[in-house]
């Protein structure tokens, strides 16, 4: 398969278990991230589990100026181009509230870096006549709550992006999926209370694969989250506001 | 958070601990955990016993350091963290024409917990233990992070080999793979009726890998019977093994006894037919076959089990038969009984193999249970054979100890590495092995 599959935020264990997955399609992988270190040993790890080719670049959703060269470097690959999207970052709401100048910081990370990212990307998945955009949200995008609200509202703000570039590249012959986790089994929510039904990072990313082949456009994953959120969508305002769930 | 406080148990869930565990995910995380003190270090917990407990300490669980860095494919070296699993190395590389040259009996193991273990494989009679294939470790303790090699540093490698963790945290390994032809099995079945005949074809045996089933419950002439299985790599073509189980629910405790596992070892032994049969299999279903069913350990119920293992030398067979008999006769034996011969290859101080013959059984945690174990531990001490760390939870400090006579080299090397005592762990605690 003569796919390249650049994946922004790739240090993080749902990326890793993805980048693994279509490493072992042979598909070429450029994995970028912050930590040098950690992207050269994953792209050592997914050359022996096939990949066509694998390089740790430089990504920080916080300097747009570092995009384009990312761009041109995919754009060296031929064949179809995607793009996976896992960078996000979700400080304490309580932290948030000493310093709201943290938000900025959020919104970057979660919505406007990987936005900005991708409309630059845009235009080259055109040209080339397709290619998958995986943007990875949260269910915590689907409603504002108390705990983590900054979060989930860049996260919606991204997922609203999502539909949106869906309904561009769609014309193209491209295609976006969005993917909205539950709990997964991650660095993020090691030891976390009220964890329930956590879902392995190598089953998110069983399923975000069989989502691009499928062309889904939107998947929860595990799938049944699909079904907690349409209820926790469908609690009505008045009762929900003073719900701490 | 970085630390969960959690309770968490060895394979056999008869042992447990409660106490805080980490799981980095990056390296540097790592050594950030470390940066006050040791912490000793864990894989996914297949050791039977405490091998891998620290009740009411702290432990570093591995499992997410487990990227293959490297491979050179003129020498066959592959660079691993410790975290990786045995099956993923060999799924990754057996189509490629290379295997791990020492698979333990759970692809799940970690390469630093076979390090940690010296563990050994179904061609230990030809290829030795795990360790012997190691070219080298980076091993991060109390004096820093060292490359340690056979050649360059023989005396820390030989304590890290078999070193159940507490010469410093494994961080990555240099391992050399074999050759293989292919990433299948072909294997031959025989089913053998008694213990003299097993004992013969297993020394007169030439498989590159062989082991041997016992049906632990049969008695008088039958008394040994069982299946030999020896395989060859092969390449070719196998149907794709099912999807894993799973043991959703620990079972209750008559599943495991005396009637239902007679019944299921006879059905067991006559799957194979009278005249033999050569098969083709997955490797992972020769090398790892109960693998296929996730937490099986659950099948003995909340009270978990314990396997005896011992070897004893190629002369003090007839006490290895007399054990046999003393588990026969208790009608406590588990399906799960396994008997190899063994070569002498051994890497560390505290390896377990020696040249001769091992028994491994399995027994649910009863009084009863944990009273024939004894005597089969002291049936092993007159036998002049030994007790393997990766499996025990009931033996007594001072005949395990006896069992390792490099113990005070081992010792000098672990206070070196760890002056402070922190890497200690329950079973290092339990039998004395740094104190007496």
């Amino acid at each position: 398969m003569n796919s390249t599959w650049i994946i922004l935020g790739a240090t993080s264990s749902m990326a890793r278990a993805f980048a693994r997955a279509v490493a072992a399609e042979g598909s070429a992988v450029l994995l970028a991230g912050r930590d040098q270190a950690e992207l050269a040993a994953l792209a050592g790890d997914c050359v022996l589990r096939g990949a066509r080719l694998a390089e740790a670049l430089e990504f920080d959703a916080r300097k747009p100026k570092g995009f384009a060269a990312l761009i041109e470097r995919m754009a060296e690959e031929e064949g179809e181009l995607n793009a996976a999207v896992f960078v996000g970052s979700m400080p304490e709401q309580a932290a948030i509230d000493a310093d709201p100048a943290l938000i900025d910081g959020v919104v970057t990370d979660s919505h406007t870096g990987p936005a900005r990212f991708l409309q630059m990307l845009a235009p080259l998945i055109e040209e080339r006549g397709g290619g998958t955009v995986v943007g990875v949200g949260s269910v915590a995008g689907d409603r504002g709550r108390i705990g983590n609200y900054v979060y989930g509202s860049a996260k919606a703000g991204f997922a609203t992006y999502l539909s949106g570039l869906r309904n561009r590249l769609t014309r193209a012959g491209g295609h976006v999926v969005t993917v909205k986790p539950g709990f997964v089994d991650t660095a993020m929510t090691w030891g976390l209370p009220g964890m329930f039904l956590v879902a392995s990072p190598e089953a998110v990313a069983a399923d975000i694969l069989k989502a691009v082949r499928k062309k889904r456009n939107v998947i929860y994953t595990p799938f049944f989250w699909r079904y907690i959120m349409l209820i926790i969508r469908h609690v009505p305002e008045f009762i929900f506001k003073k719900l701490s769930i | 958070m970085l630390w969960k406080e959690a309770e968490y148990h060895g394979w056999g869930r008869a042992l447990s601990a409660k106490g805080e565990i980490a799981r980095p995910e990056r390296v540097a995380a790592l050594k950030a955990l470390m940066k006050d003190g040791l912490v000793p270090a864990v894989g996914m917990r297949r050791s039977y016993g405490d091998a891998g407990l620290n009740d009411g300490g702290r432990v570093i669980e591995m499992s997410r350091l487990d990227r293959m860095l490297s491979f050179d494919a003129r020498t066959g070296i592959l660079d691993v963290e410790a975290g990786a699993r045995i099956a993923g190395i060999a799924a990754a590389f057996a189509p490629k024409g290379w295997l791990p040259a020492v698979m333990p009996g759970t692809g799940f193991a970690t390469v630093g917990g076979c390090i940690a273990q010296d563990v050994h494989g179904k061609n230990h009679h030809h290829a030795g233990s795990f360790c012997e294939h190691v070219v080298s470790l980076t091993l991060m303790n109390a004096t820093g992070v060292h490359e340690v090699s056979p050649k360059d540093t023989p005396d820390l490698f030989r304590a890290t080999a078999g070193g159940l963790g507490q010469t410093g945290v494994i961080l990555s390994a240099r391992l050399k793979l074999l050759a293989a032809r292919g990433d299948v099995m072909i294997v031959t079945e025989r089913r053998v009726e008694a213990w003299d005949e097993f004992l013969a074809l297993l020394d007169a045996s030439a498989a590159t890998y062989s082991v041997g089933w016992i049906d632990a419950t049969a008695r008088g002439d039958a008394l040994g019977r069982g299946i030999l299985e020896e395989g060859e790599t092969g390449s070719g073509l196998v149907p794709k093994r099912d999807k894993y189980r799973k043991v959703p629910f620990n079972a209750p405790h008559f599943a495991l006894s005396g009637p239902v596992v007679r019944a299921f070892n006879n059905a067991y032994y006559r799957r194979v037919p009278e005249s033999g049969r050569t098969i083709v299999k997955p490797i992972s279903d020769f090398f790892f076959p109960l693998d296929k069913i996730h937490d099986w350990n659950r099948l003995y119920g909340k009270r978990g089990f314990h396997q005896f293992q011992c070897v004893v030398p190629l002369g003090s067979a007839p006490a290895l038969r007399d054990m046999l008999e003393d588990i026969a006769n208790s009608g406590l034996a588990s399906p799960l009984a396994v008997l190899k011969r063994m070569g002498p290859g051994r890497a560390g101080y505290l390896s377990f193999p020696m040249e001769g013959y091992t028994l491994a059984v399995d027994f649910p945690n009863r009084a009863e249970a944990r009273e024939l174990i004894r005597k089969l531990e002291a049936r092993t001490v007159a036998a002049d054979g030994r007790l393997y760390f990766a499996k025990d939870s009931l033996a007594r400090g001072e005949d395990m100890r006896a069992m390792y006579p490099e113990l005070p080299e081992w010792q000098a090397e672990a206070a070196k590495a760890d002056p402070k005592g922190e890497l200690l762990t329950d079973l290092v605690r339990r039998l004395k092995l740094r104190s007496a």
